[in-house]
């Protein structure tokens, strides 16, 4: 029989798009933040993006396009019954989250080291604005990471599933789900790149 | 077999698994099982809360000092309100009747994610479990107001951030049913269920939904700030550096005024289902309620700045804000309208859901036209912040969705039980909780505007004779729910056996035997017709 | 149902990485935007992009144009819900 697992492979995608619908809106009030305190201390926000290390993130807008084109190449192969290559792509895509992770504590690091972090004796006695868009940053950006951090292990497990051949060409929604959820960190990211470090 | 005795002798969910104690419940993916784990859990927090409500009309029985001081006043308006809000009337609907009816009403085995049903309600648990832990850990129970506002909630030394956590918690609890419903309505329906012959409940089950998914993530995200501005220092509504503290309040009330709708619009849904079949006819507007809800939800998703009239907002965010609410007072007419439609000429028979339903109506028409008043910026100005505010909105929260929940337990309770109460005594109960309420309540509006503030420990004499008429009332309210309860659950458990429909009703649920099997269905239904079409069913 | 047909759309690894191809190449123009002085519109033309990219990624990663119109409308409420959201918070904050 198709018709069952058909309609629970359409429901657990439309479950799943659902779920991505309430992280958007998640990090949508964050963006609101941005948005507003943008409009009333453009300034203070154009000398503080100057402080952002641009070569981590261009670097890792890279990692992070790339690893969503192997997560997206991993549900073509499963869908092609390609077993090898979905884990070879799952793996780079993991490899490409922890490369990720390891950039953004390097550049966490240099910041912290130079006195840029949330109520810092440096952002205290600085403009405010400038105060308000670190404390934005390292929000955003920490939750972003978090759900790298949780993406990067699905698909760990992913990859280890389709491995052992529980998840294989005609059950494959988790897969797609966890690819899916990959995308939307992507998509986030997208946004954030532009917002924290060109704005120059 | 289990020790349980049910009434009936064919098989029901009650025990036809073969699987007794009490994990059987509590790790049980079974629709009707998680609805009545949550109708007990939302239940021990309504005694809880209302307990707490019983304590804060007691204090201010008197001007002064009368039970407790202030800082103790402050706890108990907190922790009602939190109790209140979000571990009984957000949850209570879509969790208790939401899980129990709705994959019935649709013809469904159970919702599309049982297991994260399952989930969804642990959730619930764990976050209760911390906002409890939370009153008695720390330096003291939260003294903010259910609204958390930034900046008092992060100077106060008492317990704000394990609380916010635990609410934080019982928010991803309901997008998780939020979610589980949404897909539940598209995938699931029996085979001739279509949009136009779904009932009203599930109807408004679905817009609620659609609420929680879109703005619940927003209350995420504004409980993580606030942990984040206590234990980080982020600043991020600190005037003095950068911050502004009106950008919580909009972050607060972009999600809290959507609650609101979580809260009514189930409720609005289950008044629609008990008229039709009190009045032996068909609901009258189909089409127009069921757009409703879905013009509540949106319309109702644009207002939440009438919260803010007096906060220092922009004046034309105020003129946009005081229009926009009054644009949702349009769908929620449209209800009304069509309810009153539906009664006249109806064959009424007024028995104990009927009455919660039409005093639901009255209630309700009182909450919103006082919400017009507050929602009005002219006229907020002068009861903002008053009691007038505190019986607006439990006329509509109380004798709006209380009402419509209690309603509905008479009316749905007995299909999951095979039982019925008596009659009488919910009778009476129901007279001493309309009387009650509105002496309670309807005070409390002639308080605020005389000018009485809310959440103030202590008032000025003059304000003494009301503010006693008011917790005198709440002493009959208190009793009429006490009475209720008792005859309601003593009836479930020993009162006389129903049949499977014994109010003749139209949708599915009553088709099915009561209680009903763990399947609900031996066949997979196919509808032929629409949920309020009462030619096909027998008359009781 | 539309979606139901095309559920089982197999995106072919060469589009993908076509795709993959576009979004690096206006990674680079963005950057390279942002160091001309523009002014105000830097951050407007940086979003322009971004949304593009956006649209790329939902388009193709994640087989948002094969599928039917119950997901479009998922997507398509989200963002504006979203908008709406910091649209009606600009009435208060950009004239108070």
């Amino acid at each position: 029989m198709t018709g069952p697992h058909h309609q629970d492979h359409a429901g657990a995608k439309l479950g799943m798009w659902l779920f991505l619908a309430t992280e958007v809106i998640l990090f949508g009030g964050l963006f609101l933040l941005y948005a507003v305190y943008l409009a009333r201390y453009p300034h203070e926000f154009a000398t503080a993006g100057r402080e952002m290390h641009l070569v981590f993130g261009t670097v890792n807008t890279v990692i992070l396009i790339t690893s969503s084109l192997l997560a997206a190449m991993a549900v073509t192969a499963i869908q092609r019954d390609e077993s090898k290559t979905a884990v070879r792509c799952l793996g780079g895509t993991v490899f490409c989250g922890a490369f990720f992770l390891c950039n953004k504590y390097f550049e966490w690091s240099a910041e912290i080291g130079h006195g840029i972090y949330p109520n810092s004796s440096r952002l205290a006695t600085g403009s405010p604005g400038e105060s308000v868009f670190f404390s934005l940053y390292y929000l955003t950006l920490g939750l972003h990471g978090l759900h790298v951090l949780i993406g990067t292990a699905l698909l760990a497990v992913v990859a280890v599933r389709v491995q052992q051949r529980t998840i294989h060409a005609s059950n494959y929604a988790l897969l797609e789900n966890s690819a899916l959820y990959w995308h939307l960190v992507d998509l986030i990211w997208i946004f954030i790149f532009p917002l924290y470090y060109l704005l120059l | 077999m289990t020790p349980i005795v049910r009434p009936v002798t064919v098989p029901s969910f009650w025990n036809d698994t073969g699987k007794s104690g009490v994990a059987a419940w509590i790790f049980s993916t079974d629709h009707k099982r998680i609805g009545l784990l949550y109708l007990y859990s939302v239940l021990a927090f309504f005694l809880v809360g209302m307990t707490l409500g019983g304590l804060l009309r007691i204090e201010l029985m008197a001007p002064g000092r009368t039970i407790v001081g202030p800082q103790t006043y402050n706890a108990l308006f907190t922790v009602h309100g939190v109790v209140m809000i979000f571990l009984f009337i957000i949850p209570a609907f879509p969790g208790a009747f939401g899980n129990m009816v709705m994959p019935i009403q649709i013809g469904a085995r159970d919702v599309a994610f049982p297991r994260l049903n399952l989930l969804s309600w642990w959730l619930y648990v764990l976050g209760a479990t911390i906002i409890i832990v939370s009153l008695f850990t720390g330096d003291g129970p939260p003294d903010t107001g259910w609204t958390f506002y930034l900046p008092f909630s992060e100077r106060t030394g008492t317990n704000v951030s394990l609380a916010v956590f635990g609410v934080f918690i019982v928010g991803f609890s309901s997008i998780l049913t939020g979610i589980n419903f949404v897909t539940t309505i598209h995938q699931l329906r029996a085979e001739g269920m279509s949009w136009g012959r779904l009932p009203l409940f599930v109807w408004s089950l679905y817009a609620t939904a659609w609420v929680q998914i879109l703005a619940t993530p927003i209350l995420g995200i504004t409980l993580v700030l606030i942990i984040a501005e206590r234990l980080l220092g982020t600043g991020l509504f600190d005037p003095g550096r950068g911050g502004d503290p009106l950008m919580y309040q909009h972050l607060f009330w972009i999600y809290s005024h959507p609650a609101v709708y979580i809260m009514i619009l189930p409720a609005m849904g289950a008044i629609t289902e008990i008229i039709p079949v009190f009045s032996r006819k068909p609901i009258f507007g189909y089409k127009m309620i069921a757009f409703s809800s879905i013009a509540i939800a949106s319309a109702g998703s644009l207002v939440w700045g009438h919260h803010m009239f007096t906060s220092g907002m922009s004046d034309r965010a105020i003129l946009i804000f005081s229009f926009l609410t009054f644009v949702v007072a349009i769908p929620s007419a449209i209800k009304v309208f069509n309810w009153v439609s539906t009664l006249y000429k109806g064959s009424i028979s007024l028995e104990a859901p009927m009455l919660f339903a039409l005093s639901f109506i009255l209630l309700f028409s009182i909450g919103g036209l006082t919400g017009l008043i507050l929602g009005a910026a002219a006229t907020n100005i002068h009861v903002h912040d008053t009691h007038f505010v505190v019986g607006h909105f439990h006329y509509v929260m109380f004798g709006g969705a209380g009402f419509a929940f209690f309603g509905a337990m008479h009316y749905w309770l007995p299909k999951f039980y095979g039982r019925r109460y008596a009659e009488k005594p919910a009778l009476a109960a129901w007279v001493l909780m309309f009387i009650g309420f509105n002496i309670t309540y309807f005070s409390m509006m002639l308080l605020g505007v005389k000018g009485m503030p809310r959440r103030y420990y202590d008032y000025l004499p003059e304000f003494a004779p009301l503010n006693l008429v008011s917790t005198v009332g709440s002493w009959i309210l208190i009793s009429g729910v006490i009475l209720l309860l008792i005859n309601l659950f003593r009836g479930l458990w020993k009162g006389e056996p129903i049949g499977n429909n014994p109010w003749g009703g139209a949708t599915l649920e009553w088709t099915i035997p009561s209680p009903p099997p763990t399947e609900n269905f031996d066949a997979d239904p196919v509808v032929t017709h629409g949920p309020y079409d009462f030619r096909k069913t027998g008359m009781p | 149902m539309a979606a139901e047909q095309n559920e089982q759309h197999i995106v072919s690894y060469g589009k993908l990485i076509a795709v993959w191809a576009v979004l690096l190449a206006l990674t680079s123009l963005t950057v390279w935007i942002s160091r001309l002085h523009l002014g105000v519109n830097r951050v407007w033309g940086s979003l322009a992009i971004a949304s593009c990219k956006g649209g790329l990624v939902i388009a193709f990663f994640m087989h948002m144009r094969y599928e039917g119109r119950l997901l479009r409308w998922v997507l398509f409420v989200t963002l504006a819900t979203l908008s709406i959201f910091i649209g009606v918070t600009f009435f208060d904050v950009l004239y108070r």
